[in-house]
């Protein structure tokens, strides 16, 4: 039986997966399909203290390996979410991390503070990435004295521990992860979309009404795998690996990269059973691959070179 | 709403670019209401990736066999045009709201219009509504002879018009060119076709109506919010004020959804 238990900052996941923000709503329309328990958490859509209507349609994308999004950070504001979105999930016995977004710092202290009342909030993502909303000129996701500012000032309010998304459309995605944790963060999420543009031959003109889209799916899973990579290497805090898992190998290789749990993001619309099937699938492959926990290949590709592959090969 | 493997036991073309396919499975016991779609995943692997609402156009509930049709217009709808008998196709399904049929009873009229690959979803309305006794006006529009389909089976159960663009069969013109000639009086109406198409039945139509939208989708499921559509102003009843055309619709009440 291979070890499949992670634990992060606020995060005690009985396996390593759980839905990436955005893509899994309140965890109502998955609850459907299968009981929410069997993920080892849930990552909930980004919340601003206003409700948003979100950008124009169309707003997503097809593309070879992926798909662009830019929905626009739509949700019912921080009120609604509180109130009535996250006590729905009051039922089930999984951390839930909710996406904080804003367009000033104030916005992102606001909703971090009153989120970390919330008796079911285990952790806080700072969405300090998306790439579909115009942020007057301040760039919180590509300036690290921003990122480290906004980091250090919601760590005073917040009484969960603090995850910041960090974006790849960087130069230097390793200045950012340092300068967040310097300035307290517990975690981090990566990465979020890259910036995309899908172009229709008959018109023209952009596809997404809003001209650019943010790009996931299994296309950019070779950027998130070179990105954790580096930043695990150079950072003591865990990070959530995401961007493009599709296969329990997908996870495999996340860890191996240096991640200590995984989120999966597009591939819940491609199958509403993805999960799930992902983390039966890990137990599998980790069986196959001779892994008894799940936790001793984090960061495999640098790290120590104890050949867990040798008893199965 | 159940994810399965269904089995394909027929593809036919229909016009230059239309199909016609039917599949089994469990699942389509399921499938009991008019206009409500499935999500296809054309093919394995990652290419394409995402899946392909298709309504259904009817369903044999004994049999367990649902029947899709379905225009070529990218990759996704060319894979499935080349799926071959005893092949198996993963459908999620079925998703989203129909056409609501309570409101009318033994006796009534109903028009149902309908445009291009919005004609499917239509023809399992139209015989759940003959069963129950409603008498049909159908109004189909097609650009031009060439890509009329469905006229036959239609023809067997209700009254039918149809319009082309080029006149090269039955009215020339639109739908509502057709719709302006009915002198009879109609409980209700229910439509499906290109958004123009929608906009100009709503305001031909003389009577309350249904409209089923064809968004650009991601998840079906109401998560991902990519197929949203604003609210008239006198719906946002409970505050919410855009509606998910693949989860609260696709079907809506003329008026409700902004189009």
């Amino acid at each position: 039986m291979s070890q499949l238990r992670v634990e992060l900052p606020g995060l005690s996941m009985k396996n390593p997966v759980m839905p990436a923000s955005g893509c899994f709503g309140f965890g109502q329309e998955y609850g459907r399909f299968y009981d929410l328990n069997q993920l080892g958490g849930i990552t909930v859509k980004a919340v601003t203290t206003e409700e948003r209507p979100g950008n124009p349609t169309p707003r997503v994308a097809e593309v070879d390996g992926g798909m662009l999004n830019a929905i626009g950070l739509q949700n019912p504001g921080l009120e609604h979410v509180t109130q009535h979105e996250l006590p729905w999930l009051e039922k089930y016995d999984i951390p839930v991390m909710v996406n904080v977004a804003g367009f000033v710092m104030e916005d992102y202290i606001h909703v971090s503070k009153h989120l970390s009342k919330v008796k079911n909030v285990s952790a806080i993502e700072l969405n300090i990435s998306c790439p579909n909303v115009k942020v007057g000129g301040i760039q919180f996701g590509s300036d690290p004295e921003v990122a480290a500012e906004l980091t250090r000032r919601v760590k005073e309010v917040a009484t969960v521990p603090v995850y910041v998304k960090l974006s790849p459309n960087v130069t230097n995605i390793v200045d950012m992860a340092k300068a967040v944790e310097s300035a307290g963060a517990d975690g981090l999420s990566m990465i979020n979309t890259l910036v995309g543009m899908k172009i229709d031959v008959k018109t023209g003109k952009p596809v997404i009404a809003n001209k650019t889209g943010g790009l996931s799916g299994p296309a950019i899973k070779p950027v998130a795998i070179r990105m954790i990579h580096d930043v695990s290497q150079a950072v003591k805090i865990p990070i959530i690996g995401m961007g493009g898992i599709h296969t329990a190998d997908d996870i495999l290789e996340f860890f191996m990269a240096g991640a200590s749990a995984v989120a999966v993001g597009t591939a819940n619309f491609v199958d509403p059973f993805a999960c799930p099937n992902l983390i039966s699938d890990l137990e599998v492959r980790m069986n196959e691959l001779g892994i008894e926990d799940i936790n001793d290949i984090v960061g495999r590709s640098w790290g120590k070179c104890n050949d867990v592959l040798s008893s199965s090969r | 709403m159940i994810v399965e493997n269904l089995t394909v036991t027929a593809q036919e073309q229909l016009t230059s670019n239309v199909f016609k396919m039917k599949l089994t499975g469990d699942s389509v016991a399921e499938m009991t209401d008019p206009g409500q779609f499935v999500h296809m995943k054309v093919s394995n692997g990652i290419d394409p990736l995402l899946r392909r609402p298709i309504s259904i156009c009817d369903v044999d509930l004994n049999a367990k066999e649902l029947t899709i049709i379905y225009r070529v217009e990218g990759k996704g709808t060319k894979i499935l045009s080349e799926r071959n008998d005893k092949e198996t196709i993963n459908v999620l399904g079925p998703l989203g709201n129909g056409f609501p049929t309570d409101h009318l009873h033994e006796g009534d009229v109903a028009l149902l219009v309908g445009g291009g690959v919005g004609v499917p979803p239509l023809y399992y309305l139209a015989k759940k509504l003959v069963e129950k006794g409603v008498r049909l006006k159908v109004i189909l529009g097609f650009r031009t002879a060439n890509d009329v389909f469905l006229e036959e089976e239609f023809n067997e159960i209700a009254d039918v018009t149809v319009t082309t663009e080029d006149g090269s069969k039955g009215i020339k013109g639109y739908v509502t060119d057709a719709i302006m000639q009915i002198e009879e009086v109609y409980q209700s109406y229910f439509t499906c076709g290109p958004t123009p198409m929608l906009r100009a039945v709503q305001q031909t139509a003389k009577s309350d109506g249904f409209v089923s939208l064809e968004e650009r989708m991601g998840c079906g499921v109401g998560a991902c919010l990519a197929c949203v559509c604003d609210v008239a102003e006198e719906y946002i009843a409970d505050g919410r004020k855009y509606r998910k055309a693949c989860s609260d619709g696709p079907v809506f009440r003329a008026g409700e959804v902004l189009i």
